[in-house]
């Protein structure tokens, strides 16, 4: 039997993320795709397949093929590679990722680029609500009055009721990433917030209120991935995908096993630790999903870092940058920001400042493996990565 | 065209509650599907409709005060997740009711409402509503 590539990060680059109404799809894409070219140290004639990642694209921009729109502006277009679009919803980022990883796998490539990027403000906040039912069931969820906060607050007040959990073990999921993002110069919000503050905040679905939800964000981000004997080859230096796994669930929440466990994180999870050979404990950091504060919480214990109903435990032992388990250190989705079909990308670039030592002032001490979460909607579809060194 | 035929296909089954049921398991789904997730090809051509009682018991709940357009004039409105006494859990509206009544474990049964409308001047769509026992 052939042994399959192993593959590496040999690239990453993203825009700032935020509300950047100067800037358009295609520009915040070719800026990402260049950052992560640069640092990749090659040219863009070594890349042989280009994934594009983009959820919202066709409703909100009315643009769709965002491959090829990516590889054309990014001067690639006379390549003749391949560069169609990756949708997954909200985890569009790493179903590119994790593809990518798969076509190196295969032996069929040796270098992949993934450009991801959503362009969210065009509209304005209604309309754009409007367009976020499209991550639900539309004909069962969304028809009815169901957003994406409101089924998150489902989840949240059954959890909050059955493991008799405060209303502030959420938000100190927000405090974190508002605390980590104040270190990050591409966050979209940079202020530190307060847990007073966080609990006056104006309801947005009850029991969640603003300081728990994502905002919406533009922003892209990209990486350049290789396969062993291309990083041998052009002695390079890049980040390790130790394992991807990715697991499917019903697509409405009613539907599901449970409201506050995402059976696809759990099975993705287990499937990644046992592909890395590696346990809990063996991660330096994590990057989790959480565009709702619950989210967070819930990732902790579906990640197997908790078990359910007791990821306070794990926050009270400490989540920020020197706790034993630092969560979101970019700021995760709640303070970096939330492109949609972005935001899965976004958390490799943070993986590879951290793992290569250069996350400046948010940098995790010892950061050698980083696990990263990206969902689809509710939890749809859950995509967990694992990458480092030893 | 397409928009009008989309809000008709699924009339039937939000007007009457009309749930499938497994002819194989007979597990009953509601909204309907065409294929029992647990019994897969050993359910084709046995899922058969069933009218449910519009009864059951507020599995949890939010008041959702950022509304999308369509619901703009109900706001803040209540979202529930149902569990119906055949088994199924829906998502839809609790109505009538008075906020602090509001309790996981509550009763509820079906009305017939206006859901949503569809822009100015638009698609007015019916369908299932709650209201407290
Ligand atoms: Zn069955």
């Amino acid at each position: 039997m052939l042994l399959s590539e192993d593959v590496y990060i040999i690239g990453a680059g993203e825009t700032k993320f935020g509300e950047l109404w100067e800037r358009s799809l295609r520009e915040l894409a070719v800026e990402a795709g260049l950052r992560a070219i640069e640092s990749a140290g090659i040219y863009s004639k070594d890349v042989q397949l280009l994934y594009g990642s983009n959820s919202l694209g066709g409703t909100i921009n009315s643009q769709n093929d965002i491959g090829s729109l990516i590889a054309d502006f990014s001067g690639i277009a006379s390549n003749h590679i391949p560069a169609i679009r990756i949708e997954a919803s909200s985890a569009s980022g790493a179903a590119a990722v994790r593809e990518a990883y798969l076509g190196i796998r295969s032996g069929e490539y040796d270098c992949v680029m993934v450009g991801a990027v959503e362009k969210m403000t065009d509209l304005y906040g209604t309309e754009m609500l409007d367009h976020m039912g499209t991550m639900l069931d539309r004909e069962w969820e969304a028809f009815f009055g169901g957003t994406p906060a409101a089924m998150a607050a489902l989840s949240a007040r059954k959890y909050m009721l059955d493991f008799n959990v405060p209303k502030e073990k959420l938000l100190s999921m927000s405090v974190n990433d508002h605390n980590n993002a104040s270190m990050n110069p591409d966050a979209q919000y940079r202020n530190k917030i307060t847990m007073e503050a966080a609990m006056e905040s104006t309801m947005v679905a009850e029991p969640l209120n603003m300081m728990d939800c994502s905002p919406m964000s533009d922003g892209a981000a990209a990486l350049v991935l290789c396969s062993g004997s291309f990083l041998r080859k052009r002695k390079l230096e890049g980040v390790k995908i130790l394992s991807s796994a990715i697991s499917q669930d019903f697509l409405a929440l009613h539907s599901r096993r449970s409201i506050y466990t995402m059976d696809s994180t759990v099975l993705a999870a287990r499937t990644a630790f046992e592909r890395a050979g590696l346990k809990q404990k063996d991660i330096s950091f994590a990057e989790v999903h959480d565009s709702y504060s619950i989210y967070g919480l819930t990732a902790l214990e579906d990640l197997g870092f908790a078990e359910k109903g007791k990821a306070r435990e794990v926050i009270d032992a400490g989540i920020g940058l020197g706790g034993p388990l630092p969560i979101n250190p970019s700021g995760g989705l709640k303070a970096k920001g939330n492109p949609i079909g972005a935001v899965g990308v976004g958390q490799f670039v943070e993986a590879v400042s951290q793992i290569s030592g250069k996350a400046g002032q948010r940098q995790v001490k010892d950061a050698r493996v980083g696990l990263l979460q990206n969902v689809a909607g509710t939890g749809s579809t859950s995509i967990v990565h694992i990458v480092g060194g030893a | 065209m397409g928009k009008l035929s989309a809000v008709w296909r699924e009339t039937s089954h939000r007007y009457r509650l009309v749930a499938h049921q497994c002819g194989n398991c007979k597990k009953m789904y509601f909204p309907p599907r065409d294929i029992c997730p647990d019994c897969h090809r050993e359910s084709i051509g046995k899922m058969m409709e069933k009218e449910l009682s519009g009864k059951g018991k507020i599995e949890s709940f939010t008041i959702v005060h950022d509304a999308p357009s369509a619901f703009a004039r109900q706001r803040p409105y209540v979202l529930a997740l149902i569990r119906l006494d055949e088994g199924p859990v829906l998502t839809a509206q609790i109505v009538d009711s008075d906020f602090s009544e509001l309790e996981a474990g509550r009763k509820v049964r079906a009305v017939f409402r206006k859901i949503r409308e569809d822009g100015k001047g638009g698609i007015i769509q019916y369908g299932y509503k709650f209201v407290l026992e």
